[in-house]
């Protein structure tokens, strides 16, 4: 069959996933539009609720990259603060490397034999 | 013994190469530590071709059974050479556009981008 | 004189003319360049695509240059090739379409996107060299040729991303930065280039593979040459290039720079498999390359994460990304000299390997262009004064999803593919492998759900209430890349079977490599 590509350990085919999603996508929007009862329209319901503080206007709600997992990068220090200072962007650690890794190629080959 | 003292020039161009490549601040003396590591590179590729006592490989002008020096390695060489010059004019002129932005030529003021 | 057995040539030498052609018509008509450019690359895209024909249905070939008939390999019956020679098997077309169909839409996303810049004729010309040198390094079957060819990419690669060097300092840094890095590369390159000419007198791969002996001076020149061309490809550590490089080039050179960094891993892959094949310790070298790959998508997935600005985090990931190359290569070099474990998971790691370098030059260089088009209409790439794009650049917000969902391994576009082909597989070989490959390809989600969060999501801000969508021409070539991703992702199998699987066995097989120039030895 087209689209059918073998993995070693089993197959892959986009076109039964496709089919797979469209029909579990139909049973999904089928239940959807069944409602919900206890939703009314035009009261508090379908308001935004940020723990009680104000709305804030919509220009000003834009959450910049910088903010967006933050809590990683902060639980993630200690594995961090040594990997940006290795980058340091100094062309002489850039040759270094090179030549670092290079001799430890050299050695591991030659002593593997 | 003194055959393979080519060789040994060889790898002191590469080995100050490295140095001023690993260990100089500057750009302009970066640009020369690739220039001393191509010297060395092209020394290792003339000498690889050199016979005692050859003489150049011109077929028209040679006496019959006289040896000869490989003429490959220096069509390489050569071709190796001409590399070098665009590289190292390439370099020197993106060192300068550097100095016209930068105002200075220290490795470790030029790292704007980093991280 | 049959002009279809100069295809091979034709397809260096049209861009190579043209490449020249370019700064005269310049002088004449400022316009007409990027319309030349354009048109040389097509013609090149179309011949590279009958040759690959030709290829497949035909066998590996052989151009030799100065020779009286192309196909002749051993003149007045020589027992090895003295001429420089192209030798363009089954791996090198596959990858000599990479370059051709990105190059060919480099140019003509440069059509709108440059425009306003000044010295287009020099650009042009040397997107046309970078281009030949590309193809050069994958087509050549000679030794110094592809150090030459080597150099020509490296050049071109650093005029361009310095091409705004004029009137920035960061452009300018970065080029020089490649070009120190570069030079190295090459020069060592060069060095185990000499190594082999002392030792057997000849610089033919062919020639030299088949009678490489794994000496001590054999084992110096492959100490050399996988650092230097594994740094070229963005192998972590050696991989700081590659940011600064890829962030400060103009868009449609940092989708042609990826796919430089490949022919230089194709480079890698080729020094490996077709010259020292099984004389090499398949294990020690295997893993050395599996390592690469190992810390080349961790690192450069969480260096990623953290970044700010948009081509800057891609960069990381293209980074990221070539550890799945390296993994899936890598584990199909550790079983080499095992033909059951070969047979059972290694040719499907190196399928998945394989596979994942088209796919990877073509989701990666969309992602790069949407990357562009973001630039060419609000002048930054500082993802923290993007914001709300979507509202006025749909076409963009579609192109950047079908990329993002590739790159990250989503079903069904083109990077699930080629992911499943490494996860399956290398879970065989080592179960751990298996596993970081998944986290990161998490983490590579992770980190484009921020990207589109803040460029696109959000209300429409005030400074980009100008902003419209980007012009036709770069529309087209995004489009171009998004068609080939969902092609790629609902018929992988066609792509597998008739593209990746004869490159993989060319690899395996040196002596079909061999005897291609050699003759049935």
């Amino acid at each position: 069959m087209l689209g059918l590509l073998e993995t070693g350990s089993g197959f892959w085919s986009a076109i039964i996933w496709i089919v797979v999603v469209l029909v579990i996508g139909s049973i999904v929007i089928y239940i959807r539009n069944k409602g919900e009862d206890s939703y009314k329209k035009n009261t508090e319901q379908d308001k935004p609720f940020i723990s009680g503080n104000p709305e804030k206007s919509k220009e000003e709600s834009h959450l910049g990259a910088s903010h967006i997992y933050w809590g990683f990068t902060e639980a993630l220090k200690g594995y961090y603060n040594p990997l940006v200072k290795m980058h340091t962007g100094n062309i002489n650690d850039y040759s270094g490397w090179i030549i670092v890794i290079t001799v430890i190629i050299l050695i591991m080959v030659g002593v593997s034999g | 013994m003194i055959g393979n003292f080519p060789y040994v020039a060889v790898v002191i161009f590469i080995g100050l190469g490295i140095y001023t490549l690993m260990f100089k601040k500057n750009l302009i003396k970066i640009a020369i530590g690739v220039v001393l590591i191509e010297n060395g590179v092209n020394l290792f590729l003339i000498t690889l071709g050199y016979r005692k006592g050859a003489i150049a490989p011109i077929y028209t002008q040679a006496p019959s059974g006289q040896a000869m020096v490989l003429p490959t390695p220096q069509a390489l060489t050569l071709t190796s050479i001409v590399i070098g010059i665009a590289t190292t004019a390439l370099i020197l002129s993106v060192a300068m556009m550097i100095y016209k932005h930068y105002g200075t030529l220290d490795t470790d003021q030029v790292r704007r981008l980093r991280g | 004189m049959n002009l279809s057995n100069h295809i091979p040539i034709l397809i260096v030498a049209i861009p190579l003319l043209a490449a020249f052609l370019v700064p005269l018509i310049g002088r004449i008509n400022k316009k007409a360049t990027g319309t030349l450019t354009t048109l040389a690359l097509s013609v090149s895209l179309i011949l590279t695509i009958t040759l690959a024909v030709k290829i497949l249905t035909v066998g590996p070939q052989a151009y030799v240059f100065g020779a009286t008939s192309p196909s002749l390999t051993l003149p007045s019956g020589l027992k090895f090739p003295i001429r420089i020679m192209f030798q363009i098997d089954a791996m090198g077309i596959f990858m000599g379409l990479i370059t051709a169909v990105v190059s060919f839409v480099g140019a003509v996303y440069s059509l709108v996107f440059m425009k306003q810049h000044s010295g287009l004729d020099k650009y042009y010309s040397l997107l046309l060299l970078l281009t030949v040198g590309m193809f050069g390094m994958e087509f050549t079957g000679d030794m110094f040729n592809f150090f030459v060819f080597l150099e020509i990419a490296s050049i071109a690669s650093v005029a361009l991303i310095s091409f705004r060097g004029i009137d920035l300092g960061e452009p300018a840094e970065a080029g020089f930065k490649y070009m120190v890095v570069s030079s190295i590369s090459a020069l060592m390159v060069l060095f185990a280039v000499g190594i082999f000419y002392g030792q057997y007198d000849i610089l033919n791969f062919a020639a030299i593979a088949s009678v490489i002996k794994y000496s001590q001076l054999d084992k110096i020149a492959l100490g050399l040459l996988i650092p230097v061309l594994a740094m070229k490809a963005g192998a972590v550590p050696m991989h700081m290039w590659t940011p600064d490089a890829y962030s400060e080039a103009p868009a449609p050179i940092t989708m042609m720079l990826v796919a430089t960094s490949q022919a230089s891993l194709y480079a890698l892959f080729r020094v490996v498999f077709s010259l020292y094949n099984i004389s090499l310790n398949a294990l020690t070298v295997g893993w050395i390359i599996i390592i690469f790959g190992l810390l080349s998508m961790f690192i450069g997935v969480t260096m990623a994460i953290i970044q700010k600005d948009i081509k800057r985090l891609m960069a990381y990931h293209a980074v990221s990304q070539t550890g799945y190359m390296f993994l899936g290569v890598g584990v199909g070099l550790a079983v080499l000299a095992n033909p059951v474990a070969l047979n059972q998971y290694g040719i499907t790691a190196m399928e998945g390997g394989i596979f994942h370098i088209m796919n990877h030059a073509m989701y990666k260089g969309l992602l790069f262009l949407t990357a562009g088009a973001l630039f060419f209409r609000t002048g930054t790439k500082n993802l923290d004064k993007m914001g709300g794009l979507a509202h006025s650049m749909k076409y963009t917000t579609i192109f950047f999803i079908i990329g993002a969902a590739a790159i990250a391994g989503l079903p069904p576009f083109n990077g699930f593919a080629s992911k499943l082909l490494i996860y399956e597989s290398v879970y065989k070989f080592n179960p751990l492998l298996s596993i970081i490959a998944m986290v990161v390809s998490i983490l590579t989600l992770a980190s484009f759900v921020k990207v589109f969060h803040s460029a696109f999501l959000g209300p429409k801000l005030p400074q980009f209430k100008e902003v419209k969508e980007v012009p036709r021409s770069m529309v087209f070539a995004m489009a171009v890349l998004s068609c080939i991703i969902i092609f790629f992702g609902l018929f992988p199998d066609l792509i597998v079977k008739n593209l990746v699987h004869p490159a993989v066995m060319s690899l395996i097989e040196q002596l079909q490599y061999t005897g291609t120039v050699l003759g049935g030895m």
